[in-house]
């Protein structure tokens, strides 16, 4: 629990849409992420996807429980590990999976790569690649929104590895005395790379580095979909109406390696602990307990399973067919004509 | 025209944009209520209010990188750093999200920005207050640099700067504030990537920008003495550089001195040094010489530190041995 001093706020002042249909999409659009990842790691392996690939197995719930509380006009930002956010803000899994292909028909035409995820049109500005770095650019954004007195918020994606880096407590300070609608989710999967968050952090709970700024707080189980989807309603709410940032700490935990050159479980972590984590694995709670209320059968189960593996098939099958980006690619978008 | 000061110039180009542009504002430390460590942005609080006008708190990567996520929604930020010196903490923002932004999101996201700020050495400083960082901003692609000279070209660059839909790295010279020149009266913009012949000659070329302009000037007085008839280019932007014009005036004169206020290896002069033996080796009389600050680490006692800066006497020294004279 996080310490007195922090305005934490426990109790959902509206709760958002709770009808089947909701529910299920939650549940679609995380086998979704699921499902395309493992074929970005099969992808990876045969050559196809080149330089570094970070999956994002196990944080599924995050990603989409975030996005589902979010307004289309509402701007996000990401790390490198960012194929889940891309997907689940709506970005087609073709454009998703040409992009990792580096394609030109690829979310950033090729040029982004992995780490290099956008859709201004979704507002998803990005996926950035140097620990914390984008992080004053997400608060940055939400200064443009209350520079044009509108009620968006901004809401940025980090590790928990990112707050003990300079641009996290830069901005939260500036967005904390500037009163700035920034939702900062720290994504506490416990390792930054491959260094625990004990050995690296001299605070333990994520969440108590809100106390510095005086803003409100909140720990996330980031294996509950629906928690998460609610705690970034109660921060979004908090940016539209009072201009108040909000940090939350979603904990949650990666199946696989940081990335696609580091084995499952490594030097840094053992198998048993990766075993018994993958038990929490959001996925397989949120399908059980549908199925527990009545809104999930066999059936509707292995429709969705079939629905999602052709979505990703068919982006499989668009990437490796689609050409590369012209020779003459190389050049442009260096500059903006004035 | 009128006699202003190249502070007071750049307050018009900041006036001016701010009132054409509702996107336009201006962050920085001491900005707003200070008026300006160097009162650059004088007045300019009290005409367009603290949400155009932003006080940061000393913390140049966060409020840079503030800037640019303003200017990914939409905005025209005018980024001041107190000095470059302390921009050494942002260079992250520039280069890895400013400069970058547009080509990794394959075109979906310009960064119209302006980083500004006094460079070069001023007076007795030391290490970390006297340093040209030209040479590091105009080395990355997507980056334009400018490093004007003269209050006109001060207000005129500015102006483009804030309008051009990229980032532009806008270095002032910290010993040029109080300098004082001819504006044009009402608008007036000065093209990025566009030289000027500061003074016309037919013996030898002095390439010289910002600061340096003002020595090369000097200089060729000194050689007029003497009988040496000195053209002095000021390329005035770094990136793009105006190779066209300085390559042009090299033909004409067959020799060339490159001046600046930074270090010699891999300085602006060494990029003008390749870029004039491919366009003018056929043209050249002689090796084309840079006269550069020292290798060192900017001394603090003013003995030293006039012996670790380009002065007069290099630069005619140089000029005499292009000429074969020394």
């Amino acid at each position: 629990m996080p310490p007195s001093g922090t305005r934490t706020v426990s109790t959902p002042p509206t709760a958002p849409a709770v009808d089947p249909a909701t529910l299920r999409r939650l549940l679609r659009d995380m086998l979704l992420l699921r499902r395309f990842e493992e074929k970005t790691g099969e992808a990876y392996a045969l050559g196809k996807i080149g330089g570094f690939c970070h999956l994002y197995i196990g944080q599924e719930a995050v990603a989409v429980g975030a996005m589902a509380a979010l307004r289309p006009d509402d701007t996000v930002m990401a790390t490198y590990r960012e194929h889940g956010q891309a997907l689940a803000r709506g970005m087609t899994a073709r454009a998703v999976m040409a992009e990792l292909f580096g394609k030109a028909a690829g979310c950033s035409g090729g040029k982004g790569g992995s780490m290099h995820l956008f859709d201004a049109s979704l507002n998803f500005l990005g996926g950035h690649a140097i620990v914390g770095g984008h992080i004053p650019l997400a608060t940055g954004a939400a200064f443009a929104i209350k520079y044009r007195g509108g009620d968006q918020v901004s809401l940025v994606f980090f590790g928990e590895a990112a707050v003990n880096n300079g641009a996290f407590h830069e901005s939260l300070n500036m967005a904390a005395v500037w009163k700035l609608p920034c939702i900062y989710v720290c994504e506490n999967n416990r390792y930054g790379m491959g260094t625990a968050l004990e050995r690296a952090s001299a605070l333990y709970d994520v969440v108590q580095r809100a106390c510095s700024y005086d803003i409100p707080a909140e720990v996330v189980d980031g294996m509950d979909v629906l928690a998460v989807r609610d705690a970034v309603h109660r921060a979004a709410l908090r940016g539209r109406e009072r201009k108040t940032a909000t940090l939350l700490e979603v904990r949650t935990y990666r199946f696989m390696g940081h990335s696609m050159s580091d084995p499952i479980h490594g030097h840094y972590r053992t198998r048993d602990e990766v075993e018994e984590q993958k038990t929490r694995d959001p996925i397989q709670a949120f399908a059980a307990k549908l199925r527990a209320d009545g809104l999930l059968d066999d059936e509707a189960w292995q429709a969705m399973e079939a629905e999602v593996a052709d979505e990703v098939a068919d982006a499989y099958r668009f990437a490796d067919e689609t050409p590369d980006p012209d020779p003459s690619a190389l050049t442009t978008d260096v500059y903006r004509e004035i | 025209m009128s006699l202003v000061t190249y502070r007071d110039a750049l307050n018009q180009a900041l006036r001016e944009e701010m009132r054409r542009d509702p996107g336009v504002f201006l962050m920085g430390e001491e900005v707003g209520v200070y008026q300006g460590a160097y009162k650059v942005s004088r007045g300019l609080l009290e005409e367009f209010g603290p949400m155009r006008v932003v006080d940061t708190p000393i913390t140049e990567l966060g409020f840079a990188g503030i800037g640019v996520g303003a200017a990914m929604a939409g905005l025209r930020p005018v980024v001041e750093f107190m000095t470059w010196n302390f921009a050494l903490l942002a260079i992250d923002q520039i280069v890895n999200s400013a400069a970058k932004m547009l080509y990794m999101s394959g075109g979906q996201l310009p960064i119209p920005i302006v980083f500004r700020g006094p460079g070069g050495a001023a007076l007795q400083l030391g290490a970390q207050h006297s340093q040209c960082f030209d040479s590091y901003f105009a080395n990355i692609p997507g980056l334009k640099v400018v490093a004007p000279a003269t209050p006109a070209d001060a207000k005129g660059l500015l102006k483009s700067a804030i309008r051009d839909a990229n980032p532009v790295v806008f270095i002032e010279g910290e010993m040029l504030y109080n300098t004082k020149g001819e504006v044009p009266e009402g608008e007036h913009v000065v093209p990025i990537g566009v030289a000027d012949v500061k003074r016309e000659g037919t013996d030898v070329t002095l390439v010289a920008h910002s600061k340096m302009v003002g020595l090369a000037l000097k200089a060729a007085e000194e050689l007029a003495k003497d009988g040496v008839s000195a053209e002095v280019v000021d390329p005035r932007t770094i990136r793009p550089l105006d190779v066209a014009t300085i390559a042009a005036s090299v033909r004409k004169t067959n020799r060339c001195v490159v001046v600046e206020e930074g270090w010699p290896v891999a300085g602006i002069g060494a990029q003008v040094v390749d870029d004039i033996q491919r366009e003018a080796f056929d043209w050249l009389d002689a090796p084309v010489l840079r006269v550069t600050g020292a290798d060192v680490p900017m001394p603090y006692n003013k003995h030293l530190e006039k012996l670790a800066k380009p002065d007069v006497p290099k630069i005619v020294a140089a000029v005499n041995r292009v000429l074969y004279r020394a």
